[in-house]
């Protein structure tokens, strides 16, 4: 009996010190990864470096306009992104619920989801490069870029839709309120947290993405700033991208550079998202 | 010809009732036949074990059975001898006028004063001093406002969970409808706060027709003048509460009553 249990207790220490050593593995993989990155590019990293003009020599090449397109391209994606993963989301979940349309919308975004991203290039390719027009522009990247978040936006969602107890809808429902309503000023608002969350996760997404952007045409050499969603553009990614290809070594310390740039970047916007997150919970909830 | 004038009379009598209704949940029938007439500014218990239908009726009365898929219902509910199924009738304004207290208390996750002005919100009525006067008067009449005229604009969240269900009768009385449902309100609720909310169903008594489903007997011996028994989706026996409780006409009320099953 009690010997039983002394291996219990064993076991469960072993399985401690097994999740303990496979979580520093993961951890140390990324120390060591932005460790590198850090003193190889960090030098770098100045106020001239973020307003040049890209060039060909490496010691006055900058990322004004890889940052410009980047900000571009992300807002561009968001405003299309959002609103029309939040309301499909909703439809799925509030309205559509064993409608046979439904069903066949959601089996088309779970395999969406996992669809790789140059192949939503190559869609983009077709769809808004060549057929609709849009040539290499700002848009014709972010409407490829939205359709690759917007699986995400709409999953996450659904989820937080769901979360949102019935007895609240029928609540509402009990007062007098109409479905939309319902939606609008009960059930929106208590899964404001899950869908922002949603949101994030796929500005990251959204930012990193890279193979897509190839495949629509974004230039890697861009010496202008875009001025208009009409424009020519490139994106700190492909920048990246494109300098960790050239053989000197001085444009792989800008490589360097550039990813510590992008880390900043997103680690800014994930911040600004959660405390703004992390404020609405504490409005709603005490 | 004589059968349906007397229906309308009793239609007519009382506050709302309900005519030979049955409903269905796909094949299987839930209410079987119920014919029942319920008065002005009385509050009538039903009480029943488990699954007899009680709850199913209360919603009739309000229509929330709408929303549950494949119902069916035939034969007549009115509302002030008026047939609340009928093609015309819009169903979010009869609801405005029957308000409803659900089992768990469902508060929204917003402030107690948002709580309390949502119908008028919904209603599209902006006016300060309005639901400034409405919260007041709400919260005063459902024994609340000494407790939280100071902090009303906190989450509805943080109160008790008595506080939270007397929230909730605010809200549907901030509407001022004529009808109060109650869907076993006190189920969930510790000793002391089950007093105060009979305590306080009791005072809204004058002013409003309450139903309220109970599974608990003494409850509804406490504070119901009516009361209805109902079984296996039929009503078995209804009349006041002295009457049920020391003399029951049926055999099945009387097995109930008395804790021979439940």
């Amino acid at each position: 009996m009690s010997r039983k249990r002394s291996t219990a207790k064993i076991k469960d220490k072993l399985f401690k010190l097994v999740a303990i050593a496979f979580t520093t593995i993961a951890l140390l993989s990324l120390v060591l990864l932005i460790g590198d990155i850090l003193i190889k590019g960090f030098a770098r990293v100045n106020w001239s470096f973020l307003v040049n003009l890209p060039s060909r020599h490496a010691d006055q090449a900058g990322i004004y306009t890889a940052l410009a397109g980047m900000v571009s391209l992300l807002v561009f994606t968001m405003i299309t992104a959002i609103p029309i993963g939040i309301l499909s989301g909703i439809y799925l979940e509030e309205y559509g619920k064993d409608s046979w349309f439904a069903r066949f919308v959601e089996v088309n975004i779970s395999n969406l989801a996992g669809v790789p991203s140059v192949i939503y290039g190559i869609l983009g390719l077709q769809l808004f490069v060549r057929t609709t027009g849009l040539g290499n522009s700002i848009l014709a990247g972010s409407l490829t870029l939205a359709l690759l978040i917007m699986p995400i936006i709409i999953v996450s969602t659904r989820e937080a839709v769901k979360a949102v107890p019935d007895s609240l809808r029928q609540g509402s429902l009990a007062l007098g309120a109409t479905k939309w309503q319902t939606v609008y000023k009960v059930v929106l608002p208590a899964s404001f947290g899950g869908i922002l969350t949603g949101i994030i996760l796929s500005t990251s997404r959204a930012i990193g993405e890279t193979a897509p952007l190839i495949v629509v045409g974004a230039l890697a050499y861009v010496p202008f700033i875009p001025e208009g969603p009409m424009d020519q553009y490139t994106s700190l990614p492909i920048q990246i991208y494109n300098w960790t290809t050239r053989p000197q070594a001085d444009f792989v310390t800008n490589a360097a550079a550039g990813i510590i740039v992008m880390l900043v970047f997103t680690f800014l916007l994930n911040a600004v998202a959660i405390t703004l997150r992390n404020r609405w919970y504490k409005k709603v909830k005490i | 010809m004589v059968q349906k004038s007397q229906d309308i009379a009793v239609a007519t009598a009382n506050k709302l009732s309900a005519n030979r209704l049955s409903l269905y949940y796909g094949e299987k029938q839930a209410l079987r036949d119920i014919t029942m007439g319920i008065q002005a500014n009385t509050i009538t218990a039903f009480i029943g074990p488990s699954g007899c239908g009680k709850s199913t009726f209360l919603r009739c009365f309000n229509r929330m059975n709408d929303l549950i898929p494949n119902v069916r219902i035939d034969g007549q509910v009115t509302l002030d001898g008026k047939d609340i199924y009928r093609k015309k009738l819009d169903v979010y304004e009869h609801r405005k006028n029957i308000g409803m207290v659900f089992q768990k208390p469902n508060p929204f996750p917003k402030s107690i004063y948002d709580n309390v002005v949502f119908g008028l919100d919904i209603n599209g009525e902006r006016s300060r001093s309005v639901l400034d006067q409405t919260v007041e008067d709400a919260l005063t009449k459902a024994a609340l406002w000494d407790e939280v005229k100071d902090n009303l604009h906190k989450s509805a969240l943080a109160l008790s969970g008595g506080q939270q269900q007397r929230l909730c009768i605010a809200r549907a009385i901030a509407v001022k409808p004529s009808v109060l449902l109650m869907d076993e309100p006190a189920s969930a609720l510790d000793p002391i706060s089950t007093a105060k909310i009979e305590e306080l169903i009791i005072s809204l008594k004058d002013s409003f027709t309450i139903v309220i489903v109970t599974h608990n007997m003494q409850q509804a011996a406490r504070i119901s003048d009516k009361t209805a028994f109902f079984y296996l989706g039929e009503l078995i026996e209804y009349t006041d509460t002295g009457t049920l409780f020391t003399n029951p006409q049926r055999e099945a009320t009387e097995n109930y009553i008395t804790g021979r099953y439940g």
